[in-house]
Protein backbone atom coordinates (compact mmCIF):
# COMPACT_ATOMS: atom_id res chain seq x y z
CA UNK A 1 0.00 0.00 0.00
CA UNK A 2 1.22 3.59 -0.06
CA UNK A 3 0.29 6.48 2.33
CA UNK A 4 -2.58 7.51 -0.13
CA UNK A 5 -4.18 4.23 0.25
CA UNK A 6 -3.72 4.17 3.79
CA UNK A 7 -5.22 7.57 4.61
CA UNK A 8 -8.57 5.92 2.72
CA UNK A 9 -8.06 3.32 4.73
CA UNK A 10 -8.17 5.18 8.12
CA UNK A 11 -9.92 8.49 6.71
CA UNK A 12 -13.69 7.07 9.04
CA UNK A 13 -11.24 6.69 12.16
CA UNK A 14 -9.31 9.78 11.81
CA UNK A 15 -12.32 11.99 11.12
CA UNK A 16 -13.36 11.87 14.92
CA UNK A 17 -9.77 13.05 15.94
CA UNK A 18 -8.28 16.12 16.28
CA UNK A 19 -5.29 15.66 13.04
CA UNK A 20 -1.97 17.64 12.48
CA UNK A 21 -1.37 16.80 8.89
CA UNK A 22 2.18 17.01 7.51
CA UNK A 23 3.29 19.41 4.49
CA UNK A 24 3.13 18.75 0.99
CA UNK A 25 1.54 15.38 -0.79
CA UNK A 26 0.10 13.94 2.51
CA UNK A 27 -2.33 16.83 3.66
CA UNK A 28 -3.18 17.20 -0.07
CA UNK A 29 -4.38 13.75 -0.06
CA UNK A 30 -5.89 14.11 3.30
CA UNK A 31 -7.74 17.11 2.14
CA UNK A 32 -8.85 15.01 -0.99
CA UNK A 33 -10.37 11.99 0.64
CA UNK A 34 -11.85 13.66 3.54
CA UNK A 35 -11.26 17.37 4.49
CA UNK A 36 -12.57 18.28 7.73
CA UNK A 37 -12.79 21.03 9.90
CA UNK A 38 -10.43 19.04 12.68
CA UNK A 39 -7.39 18.47 10.16
CA UNK A 40 -4.89 21.08 10.34
CA UNK A 41 -3.39 21.01 6.97
CA UNK A 42 0.64 21.94 7.19
CA UNK A 43 1.40 24.18 4.32
CA UNK A 44 4.45 24.81 4.83
CA UNK A 45 7.97 24.22 7.61
CA UNK A 46 9.02 20.93 7.12
CA UNK A 47 9.30 18.45 9.95
CA UNK A 48 6.66 20.07 12.63
CA UNK A 49 3.65 18.25 12.71
CA UNK A 50 5.25 16.09 15.40
CA UNK A 51 6.03 19.50 17.23
CA UNK A 52 2.34 21.21 16.59
CA UNK A 53 0.81 17.78 17.47
CA UNK A 54 2.05 17.50 21.11
CA UNK A 55 1.72 21.38 21.72
CA UNK A 56 -1.79 21.00 21.35
CA UNK A 57 -1.90 17.69 22.80
CA UNK A 58 -0.66 19.55 26.29
CA UNK A 59 -2.91 22.35 25.64
CA UNK A 60 -5.94 20.71 25.76
CA UNK A 61 -7.29 16.94 26.59
CA UNK A 62 -8.72 15.38 23.67
CA UNK A 63 -7.15 12.37 21.35
CA UNK A 64 -4.11 13.96 18.95
CA UNK A 65 -3.17 12.50 15.76
CA UNK A 66 0.01 13.55 13.86
CA UNK A 67 0.48 12.22 10.56
CA UNK A 68 3.93 12.88 9.85
CA UNK A 69 7.01 11.07 7.27
CA UNK A 70 9.90 9.36 8.34
CA UNK A 71 11.57 12.04 6.18
CA UNK A 72 10.09 15.10 8.29
CA UNK A 73 10.89 13.18 11.45
CA UNK A 74 14.05 12.89 10.17
CA UNK A 75 14.58 16.38 9.69
CA UNK A 76 12.97 17.21 13.26
CA UNK A 77 14.52 14.13 15.41
CA UNK A 78 15.10 16.21 18.83
CA UNK A 79 11.01 16.27 18.47
CA UNK A 80 11.53 12.40 19.79
CA UNK A 81 13.21 13.23 23.26
CA UNK A 82 10.77 16.36 23.43
CA UNK A 83 7.85 13.68 22.74
CA UNK A 84 9.87 10.66 25.08
CA UNK A 85 10.17 13.06 27.86
CA UNK A 86 6.41 14.92 27.69
CA UNK A 87 4.03 12.35 26.14
CA UNK A 88 0.54 13.04 27.02
CA UNK A 89 -1.77 9.75 27.14
CA UNK A 90 -3.39 11.99 24.25
CA UNK A 91 -1.22 12.18 21.42
CA UNK A 92 -0.36 9.85 18.98
CA UNK A 93 2.18 10.45 16.67
CA UNK A 94 1.78 8.33 13.58
CA UNK A 95 4.58 7.94 11.07
CA UNK A 96 4.01 7.08 7.79
CA UNK A 97 7.41 5.40 6.44
CA UNK A 98 7.62 4.60 3.34
CA UNK A 99 11.30 5.03 3.24
CA UNK A 100 11.34 8.40 1.07
CA UNK A 101 10.89 11.89 0.34
CA UNK A 102 7.37 11.84 -1.23
CA UNK A 103 6.73 15.34 -1.81
CA UNK A 104 10.18 15.85 -3.47
CA UNK A 105 9.92 13.15 -5.95
CA UNK A 106 10.61 10.05 -3.96
CA UNK A 107 14.16 10.30 -3.00
CA UNK A 108 15.02 7.65 -0.39
CA UNK A 109 15.58 8.56 2.64
CA UNK A 110 18.05 6.83 5.51
CA UNK A 111 14.69 4.71 6.86
CA UNK A 112 14.82 2.78 3.66
CA UNK A 113 18.15 1.52 4.53
CA UNK A 114 19.90 1.27 7.90
CA UNK A 115 18.12 4.10 10.22
CA UNK A 116 15.28 2.36 12.27
CA UNK A 117 12.69 5.19 13.35
CA UNK A 118 10.93 2.92 15.83
CA UNK A 119 14.54 2.30 17.58
CA UNK A 120 15.18 5.77 17.70
CA UNK A 121 12.16 6.86 19.14
CA UNK A 122 12.33 4.01 22.42
CA UNK A 123 15.99 5.20 22.97
CA UNK A 124 14.22 8.93 22.54
CA UNK A 125 12.30 7.67 25.57
CA UNK A 126 9.21 7.20 24.03
CA UNK A 127 7.18 4.50 26.11
CA UNK A 128 4.66 3.16 23.83
CA UNK A 129 5.93 2.79 19.97
CA UNK A 130 4.24 0.59 17.43
CA UNK A 131 5.53 -1.01 14.27
CA UNK A 132 3.22 -1.75 11.96
CA UNK A 133 2.44 -2.77 8.58
CA UNK A 134 0.08 -0.84 6.15
CA UNK A 135 -2.83 -3.26 6.09
CA UNK A 136 -2.38 -3.28 9.97
CA UNK A 137 -2.51 0.78 10.64
CA UNK A 138 -6.60 0.95 11.46
CA UNK A 139 -6.53 -1.59 13.81
CA UNK A 140 -3.23 -0.09 15.48
CA UNK A 141 -4.57 3.35 15.08
CA UNK A 142 -8.33 2.69 16.58
CA UNK A 143 -5.95 0.70 19.41
CA UNK A 144 -4.10 3.43 20.34
CA UNK A 145 -6.61 5.78 20.31
CA UNK A 146 -8.73 3.41 22.39
CA UNK A 147 -5.65 3.10 24.62
CA UNK A 148 -5.75 6.32 25.55
CA UNK A 149 -1.73 6.07 25.88
CA UNK A 150 0.49 8.67 23.98
CA UNK A 151 2.07 6.34 21.50
CA UNK A 152 4.53 6.46 18.70
CA UNK A 153 2.99 4.46 15.01
CA UNK A 154 5.91 3.68 12.38
CA UNK A 155 4.01 2.46 9.78
CA UNK A 156 5.70 0.83 7.21
CA UNK A 157 4.05 0.98 3.57
CA UNK A 158 5.48 1.59 -0.05
CA UNK A 159 6.67 4.54 -1.51
CA UNK A 160 4.60 6.39 -3.97
CA UNK A 161 2.41 9.66 -4.29
CA UNK A 162 -1.41 10.09 -5.57
CA UNK A 163 -2.04 12.73 -7.63
CA UNK A 164 -3.96 15.05 -5.99
CA UNK A 165 -4.84 18.73 -5.81
CA UNK A 166 -2.69 21.57 -4.22
CA UNK A 167 -4.62 23.50 -1.07
CA UNK A 168 -6.09 26.54 -1.88
CA UNK A 169 -8.09 27.33 0.94
CA UNK A 170 -6.17 29.93 3.41
CA UNK A 171 -4.27 29.37 6.29
CA UNK A 172 -5.93 31.55 8.20
CA UNK A 173 -8.93 29.95 7.79
CA UNK A 174 -7.42 26.54 8.12
CA UNK A 175 -6.38 27.64 11.63
CA UNK A 176 -9.79 29.46 12.44
CA UNK A 177 -11.86 26.72 11.57
CA UNK A 178 -9.27 24.33 13.33
CA UNK A 179 -9.40 26.38 16.59
CA UNK A 180 -13.36 25.96 16.68
CA UNK A 181 -13.50 22.80 16.16
CA UNK A 182 -10.60 22.04 19.31
CA UNK A 183 -13.25 23.89 20.95
CA UNK A 184 -15.92 22.20 20.16
CA UNK A 185 -17.49 19.89 23.17
CA UNK B 1 13.68 44.96 41.00
CA UNK B 2 14.30 41.26 40.14
CA UNK B 3 13.90 41.14 36.13
CA UNK B 4 13.85 37.44 35.74
CA UNK B 5 9.99 37.82 38.69
CA UNK B 6 9.04 40.84 36.71
CA UNK B 7 8.86 39.31 33.01
CA UNK B 8 7.27 35.70 34.48
CA UNK B 9 4.87 38.05 36.64
CA UNK B 10 4.27 39.68 33.31
CA UNK B 11 3.52 36.28 31.55
CA UNK B 12 1.18 35.23 33.60
CA UNK B 13 -0.83 38.42 33.83
CA UNK B 14 -1.23 38.27 30.19
CA UNK B 15 -2.38 34.82 30.48
CA UNK B 16 0.71 32.95 29.25
CA UNK B 17 0.41 29.96 30.57
CA UNK B 18 2.81 27.65 27.52
CA UNK B 19 6.64 28.41 27.42
CA UNK B 20 9.54 26.84 25.92
CA UNK B 21 13.28 27.44 26.00
CA UNK B 22 16.39 26.81 24.66
CA UNK B 23 19.36 27.77 26.85
CA UNK B 24 21.48 30.77 27.05
CA UNK B 25 23.86 31.85 30.03
CA UNK B 26 21.94 34.77 30.02
CA UNK B 27 18.80 33.26 30.13
CA UNK B 28 19.77 30.57 33.30
CA UNK B 29 17.60 32.77 35.73
CA UNK B 30 14.57 33.42 33.78
CA UNK B 31 13.98 29.89 32.41
CA UNK B 32 14.68 28.40 36.30
CA UNK B 33 11.86 30.97 37.25
CA UNK B 34 9.65 29.91 34.23
CA UNK B 35 10.26 26.08 35.39
CA UNK B 36 9.07 26.69 39.03
CA UNK B 37 6.12 29.05 38.15
CA UNK B 38 2.88 26.64 38.91
CA UNK B 39 0.95 28.50 36.35
CA UNK B 40 3.41 28.49 33.19
CA UNK B 41 3.86 24.93 32.03
CA UNK B 42 7.34 24.52 31.11
CA UNK B 43 8.76 22.33 27.95
CA UNK B 44 12.49 22.68 27.24
CA UNK B 45 13.29 22.07 23.05
CA UNK B 46 16.17 21.22 21.43
CA UNK B 47 15.59 23.04 18.59
CA UNK B 48 13.85 26.48 18.31
CA UNK B 49 11.86 25.64 14.78
CA UNK B 50 10.71 22.58 17.23
CA UNK B 51 10.22 25.07 20.11
CA UNK B 52 7.77 27.43 17.81
CA UNK B 53 5.79 24.03 16.42
CA UNK B 54 5.16 23.57 20.18
CA UNK B 55 4.18 27.16 20.75
CA UNK B 56 1.66 26.71 17.62
CA UNK B 57 0.07 23.69 18.64
CA UNK B 58 -0.69 24.86 22.13
CA UNK B 59 -1.76 27.94 21.07
CA UNK B 60 -4.26 26.36 18.50
CA UNK B 61 -5.24 24.29 21.87
CA UNK B 62 -6.34 27.68 23.61
CA UNK B 63 -2.94 28.47 25.48
CA UNK B 64 -1.22 31.72 24.60
CA UNK B 65 2.61 30.31 24.28
CA UNK B 66 6.15 32.31 24.17
CA UNK B 67 9.25 31.26 23.64
CA UNK B 68 12.23 31.92 25.12
CA UNK B 69 15.63 31.66 23.20
CA UNK B 70 19.12 32.78 22.04
CA UNK B 71 19.57 35.51 19.02
CA UNK B 72 21.81 32.89 17.22
CA UNK B 73 18.02 31.22 16.57
CA UNK B 74 16.74 33.71 14.26
CA UNK B 75 19.00 32.43 11.96
CA UNK B 76 17.84 28.62 13.02
CA UNK B 77 13.83 29.97 12.42
CA UNK B 78 13.59 31.95 9.47
CA UNK B 79 10.93 29.61 7.59
CA UNK B 80 9.08 28.49 10.61
CA UNK B 81 8.67 32.12 11.54
CA UNK B 82 7.26 33.10 7.92
CA UNK B 83 5.51 29.72 6.97
CA UNK B 84 3.84 28.73 10.16
CA UNK B 85 3.53 31.72 12.41
CA UNK B 86 3.20 34.39 10.20
CA UNK B 87 1.61 32.31 7.64
CA UNK B 88 -1.57 31.31 9.86
CA UNK B 89 -1.28 34.88 11.71
CA UNK B 90 -0.54 33.26 15.12
CA UNK B 91 0.92 35.52 18.22
CA UNK B 92 4.29 34.88 19.46
CA UNK B 93 6.75 36.67 21.95
CA UNK B 94 10.06 35.77 21.49
CA UNK B 95 12.11 36.76 24.61
CA UNK B 96 15.43 36.31 23.21
CA UNK B 97 19.41 36.74 24.48
CA UNK B 98 20.37 39.63 22.37
CA UNK B 99 24.19 37.79 22.34
CA UNK B 100 27.42 39.67 20.68
CA UNK B 101 25.94 43.01 22.01
CA UNK B 102 28.17 45.48 24.57
CA UNK B 103 29.86 43.58 27.07
CA UNK B 104 29.74 40.60 25.25
CA UNK B 105 33.21 38.50 25.53
CA UNK B 106 32.63 36.18 23.02
CA UNK B 107 33.82 37.27 19.71
CA UNK B 108 31.92 34.93 17.46
CA UNK B 109 28.70 35.78 19.32
CA UNK B 110 29.09 38.91 17.50
CA UNK B 111 28.68 37.52 14.18
CA UNK B 112 25.04 36.40 14.56
CA UNK B 113 23.96 40.02 16.30
CA UNK B 114 25.25 42.00 13.66
CA UNK B 115 22.46 40.32 11.62
CA UNK B 116 19.77 40.12 14.04
CA UNK B 117 18.29 43.37 13.48
CA UNK B 118 18.56 43.07 10.15
CA UNK B 119 16.82 39.79 10.00
CA UNK B 120 14.34 40.63 12.17
CA UNK B 121 13.37 43.48 9.88
CA UNK B 122 13.37 42.02 6.87
CA UNK B 123 11.00 39.11 8.24
CA UNK B 124 8.62 42.77 9.20
CA UNK B 125 8.80 41.00 12.86
CA UNK B 126 7.99 44.25 15.56
CA UNK B 127 11.25 44.50 17.62
CA UNK B 128 12.32 45.54 20.76
CA UNK B 129 15.50 46.13 22.39
CA UNK B 130 15.54 45.77 26.39
CA UNK B 131 19.44 47.90 27.33
CA UNK B 132 19.20 49.16 30.76
CA UNK B 133 16.62 47.11 33.35
CA UNK B 134 14.31 49.79 33.32
CA UNK B 135 13.50 48.75 30.38
CA UNK B 136 11.79 45.50 31.09
CA UNK B 137 9.14 48.11 32.25
CA UNK B 138 7.87 47.89 28.88
CA UNK B 139 7.02 44.18 28.34
CA UNK B 140 3.47 43.84 29.91
CA UNK B 141 2.69 46.37 26.84
CA UNK B 142 4.56 44.62 24.34
CA UNK B 143 2.84 40.77 25.54
CA UNK B 144 -0.28 43.26 25.45
CA UNK B 145 0.68 44.18 21.70
CA UNK B 146 1.80 40.67 20.86
CA UNK B 147 -1.73 39.17 21.20
CA UNK B 148 -3.32 42.38 20.14
CA UNK B 149 -1.82 42.47 16.80
CA UNK B 150 -1.51 38.11 16.28
CA UNK B 151 2.17 38.16 15.11
CA UNK B 152 5.72 37.14 16.28
CA UNK B 153 7.21 40.05 18.26
CA UNK B 154 11.06 40.14 19.82
CA UNK B 155 12.24 41.13 22.65
CA UNK B 156 15.83 41.53 21.99
CA UNK B 157 17.40 41.31 25.77
CA UNK B 158 21.68 41.83 25.30
CA UNK B 159 24.17 41.68 28.27
CA UNK B 160 23.68 44.77 30.07
CA UNK B 161 20.26 44.50 30.62
CA UNK B 162 21.05 41.17 32.70
CA UNK B 163 23.96 42.46 34.59
CA UNK B 164 27.13 41.33 32.03
CA UNK B 165 29.02 38.51 33.20
CA UNK B 166 30.15 39.21 36.30
CA UNK B 167 34.13 39.53 35.91
CA UNK B 168 34.23 39.03 31.98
Amino acid sequence: MIRSEILKDIALILRDQLVVCNIGIPSQELHAIDDQPTNFYMLGTMGLASSIGLGLALAQDKTVISIDGDGSVLTNLGTLPTIGNNCPNNFILMIIDNGSYGSTGDQPTYTGKKTDLAAMARAAGCDNVVEVQDVDTGEALQAAIDGKRGTVMVVKCDSGNAKMPVITMDPVVIKDRFMKAVKAS
Amino acid sequence: MNIDKKICDDLVANDVSFVTTVPCKQLAGVIEEVDQREDIFHIPSNKEDEGMGLCAGALMGGKRSAIIMQNTAIGVTINTLATLIQYYRMPLPMIISYRGELREPVACQVEMAVHTKALLAQLNIPTYHFHWQKDVEEFDNILKYTFMCNKPVAILTDANFWGGYGDQ
